[in-house]
């Protein structure tokens, strides 16, 4: 699809040194980043930025890393939201063990939908994603607990670790970045690690992979749970830092959402997945005078990347500068 | 509750099941036509659907008041034929200067490409009309009213559509498995390039497959319109059923697709009979039961 996230002695000779730089610019831009932007920019904006980042990366690593496109990823992300609202509202859970439960229930979930969709490849996949994904959208309009068309609201910040207040926006900011900090290094590693150079093999050449004695589908479905749950602590971050779950979180709208992030930023990039969320939340706040033109926005980017930019913005940069694993 | 009563109300809302399952059977035909030509999953399958209900309404309802005609609505019997054509058309227009550029690469990016068309459709249509519905005005005369099944009484207009749409899956199964242009269909799905070396324009024949496809959608679009409400969101609810129909179904065969279809409305209707709530999802759970006993589909090859 685009170019592969190799081990530093796959990287040919002459582009090693160009691709360490690169690297290095790019976590610096990150760190930078992360660290400094509440002081330039409204920081809830900057948590939902950074809530959607890891959203996208944790999806990266299905279609980037092992060539599964799932249609269902605000399953994972809303659904866990929801229990983490839920266990935070109605049971007094700290924080932090609210996520903990909302990335558990994501776990679990993912292993149910990922058993049940790698059954079948390809677009399949796809479709049996969407489809169940609908079944936890509607569990969420209909069960007790959710609140229906209103969804769960005044979820409680609470104190994290008993003694630091998330009311105090700062507070909850750097909380945040912590929790995408180590979901981005989590799934950084993994890529890195002999697991995911196999499922880079899987994306590659599926037969081939399986003909080398590798167990196919227990890989994607370890991928498939991994990814699940890092969307799931995605999302249940985000409830705390919003303080609502709601069924847009479940929506099919969100997974498509997910899928034009990873898509514009670069599918199969390190980076990209966090530069298209930047992109496409920022275009949603700018873009919010102007109604429902903003799904024109949206579908138009969608069919335009698609047609001319596959490699996303990342992916195309990495091209160009001959960058290899960024 | 006595069995005889239990009966009728099953098989009233059985009826009613059917009356959604034609929609099923007929949008999935379209869907398993294209893939099987184009092996593209046209997600604006829902939103073609949705397109071909707006026509019908904007020719009746809008279109007169936007020339200054105010005497001017064009009816159901025209609408039957112009929307299809119509949507069709636009299926065209969308194959020939947007699909056309994906093929040969992996399927996932058609149907990005088509999720995409249905955003901007959906949105542009939520602009300019109500998002919660309008409703279409314009059932004819003679369509309406009830007829008496013996355990019901039926809208005459809901039994119309039930027979004519399974005339129009049975008349496309024809086309395809009974005539030559069929076989050339059938060739084109197998393999491309020998159909292309006896020169039979294979190009062509995909632009009018994705237009038939997609003009099938829209005639479905029409059908719809005086039952449902006219809604920009009519179709998005819509193809996830219809993903799962043919998940169910497998898209490798006609008669499959139109058959899966039908038994899931049925299915659908007689499970508000037992438990209302589950109505909602019950086509996904028996895709989930589909699965774990059949991965391929009921009528589906491995794919």
């Amino acid at each position: 699809m685009t170019d592969i996230a190799e081990f530093e002695e796959d990287v040919p000779a002459q582009d090693r040194g160009r691709t360490r730089i690169g690297q290095a610019v790019l976590w610096i831009l990150l760190l930078g980043f992360v660290l400094l932007a509440p002081f330039f920019l409204y920081p809830v904006f900057v948590m939902q930025l950074l809530c959607f980042a890891l959203f996208a990366c944790a999806f990266n690593l299905l279609i980037g890393f092992t060539g599964l496109l799932s249609f269902g990823h605000a399953a994972f992300f809303g659904g866990a939201a929801y229990i983490c609202g839920h266990v935070l509202t109605a049971w007094g859970f700290p924080p932090l063990l609210g996520i903990i439960a909302g990335g558990l229930f994501a776990a679990v979930l993912g292993l149910v939908v990922g058993a049940l969709a790698i059954r079948r490849q390809g677009i399949y996949f796809a479709m049996i994603t969407l489809a169940l994904a609908q079944i936890v959208y509607f569990f969420a309009l209909q069960l007790p607990f959710t609140g229906g068309e209103d969804g769960l609201q005044g979820i409680p910040r609470g104190y994290l670790l008993g003694f630091i207040n998330l009311n105090d926006s700062l507070n909850m900011y750097y909380f945040v970045a912590v929790v995408f900090l180590v979901g981005f290094l989590a799934i950084y590693r993994t890529i890195h690690s002999p697991f995911g150079q196999v499922l880079q093999a899987i994306r590659e050449n599926e037969p081939r992979a399986l003909s080398l004695g590798y167990n196919v589908d227990r890989f994607k479905l370890i991928a498939f749970v991994l990814s699940a749950t890092l969307a799931g602590v995605a999302g249940s971050t985000k409830a705390i830092v919003f303080q609502f779950a709601s069924l847009t979180d479940v929506h099919w709208s969100t997974s498509g959402e997910v899928i034009l992030m990873t898509l514009v930023g670069g599918m199969g990039t390190i980076f990209g997945p966090v530069l298209g969320a930047f992109i496409v939340v920022a275009l949603q706040h700018v873009l919010t005078g102007i109604g429902s033109w903003v799904q024109v926005v949206i579908g138009a980017t969608f069919v335009a990347c698609v047609l001319v930019f596959r490699r996303g913005i990342i992916g195309e940069i990495a091209r160009l500068l001959k960058l290899h694993s960024v | 509750m006595s069995f005889d009563v239990m009966m009728k109300l099953i098989m009233a809302q059985g009826m009613l099941g059917l009356n959604n399952g034609v929609f099923y059977a007929m949008l999935s035909l379209g869907l398993a036509v294209i893939f099987g030509l184009l092996n593209v999953v046209n997600f604006a399958h829902g939103a073609l659907y949705m397109t071909g209900a707006f026509v019908a309404l904007i020719l009746n309802s809008y279109l007169g008041v936007w020339l200054g005609i105010g005497w001017l609505h064009i009816g159901f019997w025209p609408a039957l034929i112009i929307a299809p054509i119509v949507v069709g058309l636009f299926g065209i227009l969308i194959e020939r200067f947007l699909l056309r550029w994906l093929y040969g690469l992996d399927p996932i990016y058609s149907l990005l490409l088509t999720f995409g068309i249905t955003l901007v459709l959906q949105g542009l249509f939520i602009n300019y009309f109500n998002a919660s519905g309008t409703p279409y005005p314009g059932m004819p005369e003679s369509l309406r009213g009830v007829v008496n099944l013996g355990f019901m009484m039926f809208p005459k207009y809901r039994l119309f559509v039930i027979v004519f749409s399974i005339l129009v899956c049975i008349a496309v199964w024809f086309v395809i498995e009974r005539t030559r242009i069929g076989a050339m269909l059938r060739a084109g799905t197998e393999n491309p390039e020998l159909v292309q070396a006896f020169g039979i324009n294979v190009p062509r024949m995909v632009t009018l497959t994705f237009g038939f496809g997609t003009a099938l959608a829209g005639l479905a679009g029409v059908l719809a319109a005086p039952i449902y409400s006219v809604s920009p969101l009519m179709g998005a609810n819509l193809i996830i059923i219809i993903f799962a129909v043919v998940v169910i179904g497998g898209m490798g065969s006609i008669a499959g697709a139109v058959v899966t279809g039908l038994a899931l409305g049925l299915i659908e209707g007689v499970t508000k009979v037992f438990y209302a709530p589950a109505s909602n999802t019950v086509i996904f759970f028996l895709m989930v039961i589909v699965l774990l006993v059949r991965p391929a589909g009921l009528f589906g090859r491995q794919g």
